[in-house]
């Protein structure tokens, strides 16, 4: 008799850890009228318990030094790149050829080690000395903002979510990532990935479900600092610009679509969810005039 | 403890003969129009209201109030001057332009200086020695910028975006108007700038500058009035920027307005900065820095340092010296160049103070009050302040905008850290200790745009300005401040 196959359970991944939703619920999405599996619809709970395993997670991703962050973001490309095959596989369980799928593992392998290299370069990029006219030291550099909630592009889910993802987790901030809707295999996968590559827990956290049950609490969550929307639809784009402004949250609104162009490689997508901090150090002039203020 | 603290008497011996600075040769029409494309236009609505001093409550002039439509005639005129003019010059004549709007404030200075004390009452040593000097130096530093900006964001050829339409505080009358119109001019777009309505004056007076210094018509335009006037700039169609200063609650109200509109923005708004002092810093030094923190122009600065934190060691004797400087504080005639704390802007103002003074009370916090008279005519407010609170009270966690502050003590860097940074604002903080490593480590570790090392509400042009959270996005001045007045 031929060996029955192990299938996997796909799960959300909250603080580390991998845990079905809190609801009990799940959807089946289905590539080609065949369904990929019974996927975890989160709901509105999981996502604050999300936001809890982010938040304590920032302090210390955001204190990591820059060396850290650089090679635990190269840490999950070496990662990713030796499971290339199950992504790929799974890639084509969501309706993709073979070549479509390789070209996707391996553009998200290279727009890792790409932001990887970001880590520690994008202060200097966005720092400034700046020459007041008193006695101090008065330096400007970038800080991350926060818990960044994310809405992972539909299409390309795995590159999509890389692109997503890394730029923003590059500078210290830490997310909860809802991953594609009708391809949501490989965010699961990939969360393993994250798991397994020395990435603190909490620091990335991954839901599957629908948007239209998350939109609300995602953009309106007192305790999110910034938005990434990717997609195109104008009425969730204006939902999620209006519920940010309750506590002000830094909303993106980017179109992911031509995801393989050099366009999306840029320390740009960094600054995007920095803030700048500028600081008055006083200068001691023994003898001169006048004291520091 | 010792019993025996020598107490000095402020009260005697030390009145200061009265140095009055003259009104006589500043120019100030009895009405003000608005100033679009280039001229001086009578309201649609025909209607006036008068700006009043706040230190003895006259009418200094009346002032124009737009409405939509004169807003719309503005917008217009900043369109095409945008199109037809300002978009088109080289850049280098752009700056020279600017460099003109600066030079002529200095040369103005002291005209400048008389009408923002007698308008928005702060004192003229406040006026004269910060506001005026940092407002040129705002243009003059930004005229620079206007031919250089390849450099400032290299290979991403920086674009203008078009209309800026810009609402500025009472606080820092002409000084927020130059925040707001020096780097729009230097990246190359048009202004629609809408001032304070009680500190309306010296806006217009700028706008005479402008004039003077020859600017193309159009490109700077400047409509008075309140709230409404503001909400139609907002609201305007053709706008592409809005630049906003105020409160966190009309911020919040302009970001839900322009949502879906692709309008950029720039929101600095409010704050509720801590003042943190260790027990090892310079104690004389770090009372000054809390008085300035403050007591600087009444307290209306939304970086001002209005919770203050003492490591719980020195607090009797932060708290003694504290209550002594406070002593020597001059409140009064803000045109008096002995003065130290002016009026309350407005009688609004003194009443959201006067609420929050009560509120302190009855939450059951210990009020203290200097002992200083006070003129019988105007807005005033003794400088206050309250100890035994809590993280909860509301005077601890809500913006007051005014002589009052909230003291509450600490043990280690790590509660005093908490502290500091449980609240939705993220503005400023002050930190003050002898120890420069220690000063770093609170520097990263305080959640907010501008940290103080031993210092507080100190201003540059060259110094990027804006807040963390729930005080708002965007950075004015410096190399930062650029970018949110430009598209790549």
């Amino acid at each position: 008799m031929a060996r029955v196959e192990v299938l996997k359970t796909y799960k959300i991944y909250i603080g580390g850890k991998f845990p079905r939703t809190e609801s009990g619920r799940f959807y089946s999405p289905k590539i080609g009228g065949k369904s990929l599996g019974n996927i975890c619809l989160s709901s509105r709970k999981d996502f604050k318990n999300a936001v809890v395993a982010a938040r304590s997670a920032f302090g210390s991703w955001s204190n990591a030094t820059a060396y850290n962050r650089t090679q635990v973001l190269y840490r999950i490309a070496e990662m990713l790149e030796g499971r290339k095959a199950q992504f790929i596989e799974e890639i084509i369980l969501q309706g993709s050829s073979k070549s479509e799928a390789n070209k996707e593992v391996e553009a998200s392998i290279d727009r890792i080690i790409y932001y990887a290299g970001w880590c520690d370069k994008y202060g200097q990029l966005f720092s400034s000395v700046n020459p007041v006219a008193s006695s101090h030291f008065n330096f400007t550099v970038p800080e991350p903002t926060g818990v960044v909630s994310i809405f992972a592009p539909e299409e390309n889910s795995l590159v999509g979510l890389v692109s997503t993802i890394i730029p923003v987790i590059a500078s210290g901030n830490t997310c909860v990532v809802l991953a594609s809707e009708k391809m949501p295999l490989c965010a699961i996968t990939f969360a393993e990935v994250i798991n397994s590559s020395d990435v603190p827990s909490g620091v990335v956290n991954i839901l599957t479900g629908k948007r239209s049950e998350l939109l609300e609490n995602m953009a309106s969550h007192m305790d999110v600092n910034a938005f990434l929307y990717t997609g195109k639809n104008k009425k969730e784009m204006l939902s999620v610009e209006k519920l940010a402004v309750d506590n002000l949250k830094r909303v993106r609104l980017k179109n992911l679509t031509n995801v393989y162009s050099p366009d999306h490689e840029t320390p740009y997508y960094i600054e995007d969810f920095l803030e700048m901090k500028t600081t008055w150090h006083p200068i001691e002039k023994i003898g001169a005039e006048g004291s520091g203020y | 403890m010792a019993k025996k603290t020598i107490k000095i008497n402020f009260d005697t011996g030390w009145d200061l003969a009265p140095a009055v600075e003259s009104t006589s040769h500043i120019q100030l029409n009895e009405q003000y129009d608005l100033f679009i494309g280039g001229k001086w236009i009578k309201p649609s609505s025909g209607k006036y209201f008068a700006t009043i001093n706040p230190a003895d409550e006259t009418k200094l002039a009346m002032i124009a109030e737009a409405n939509s439509k004169d807003v719309d005639k503005a917008v217009k005129a900043a369109r095409k001057a945008y199109n037809t003019v300002w978009s088109k010059i080289p850049a280098k004549e752009r700056g020279k332009y600017i460099y003109r709007i600066a030079r002529l404030i200095q040369e103005k200075a002291r005209e400048f200086a008389v009408i923002e004390s007698l308008d928005g009452g702060k004192p003229i040593r406040e006026s004269r020695d910060v506001d005026i000097p940092l407002a040129a130096a705002h243009f003059f530093y930004y005229a620079g910028w206007a031919d250089k900006l390849d450099y400032a964001f290299p290979n991403r050829k920086p674009q203008s975006l078009g209309v800026a339409g810009q609402i500025t505080p009472w606080n820092f009358p002409l000084l927020m108007a130059a925040w707001k119109i020096a780097p729009a001019l230097a990246t190359g777009n048009t202004v629609v700038l809408k001032p304070a309505e009680t500190t309306s004056l010296t806006a217009l007076k700028l706008a005479e500058v402008i004039q003077e210094a020859g600017l193309p018509d159009g490109v700077v335009n400047i409509v008075t009035g309140a709230g409404e006037t503001g909400a139609a700039i907002v609201n305007h169609n053709d706008v592409n920027k809005i630049a906003f200063t105020g409160s966190t609650g009309v911020g919040k109200i302009i970001q839900n307005a322009i949502a879906g509109t692709h309008k950029k923005a720039t929101l600095e708004l409010g704050g509720k900065a801590a003042n943190i002092i260790f027990e090892d810093a310079t104690l004389d030094q770090a009372v000054e820095g809390i008085i300035n923190g403050i007591y600087f122009n009444q307290g209306h600065v939304c970086c001002a340092g209005s919770r203050l934190f003492v490591q719980e060691s020195v607090y009797d004797v932060v708290l003694r010296k504290l209550k002594d400087r406070m002593e020597s504080l001059v409140v009064g005639n803000p045109l008096d160049k002995n003065t130290d704390i002016g009026a309350i802007n407005s009688k609004e103002q003194l009443q959201v103070i006067n609420k929050y003074l009560k509120i302190g009370e009855k939450e059951g916090a210990k009020m203290y009050q200097s002992n200083c008279s006070i003129p019988k005519k105007g807005y005033w407010c003794k400088p206050t302040l309250f100890t035994n609170v809590s993280q909860s009270n509301r005077i601890v966690q809500e913006e007051i905008f005014g002589p009052v502050l909230a003291i509450q003590t600490f043990r280690t860097v790590a509660e005093v850290v908490e502290k500091a940074n449980n609240t939705p604002y993220g503005l400023s903080a002050g930190v003050w200790t002898d120890k420069g490593s220690k000063l770093f480590n609170m520097t990263s570790q305080l959640r907010a745009g501008i940290i103080w090392g031993n210092t507080f509400n100190k201003f540059d042009p060259t110094s990027p300005f804006g807040g963390y959270k729930e005080s708002g996005f965007g950075r004015e001045g410096g190399l930062h401040g650029l970018k949110p007045y430009l598209k790549f």
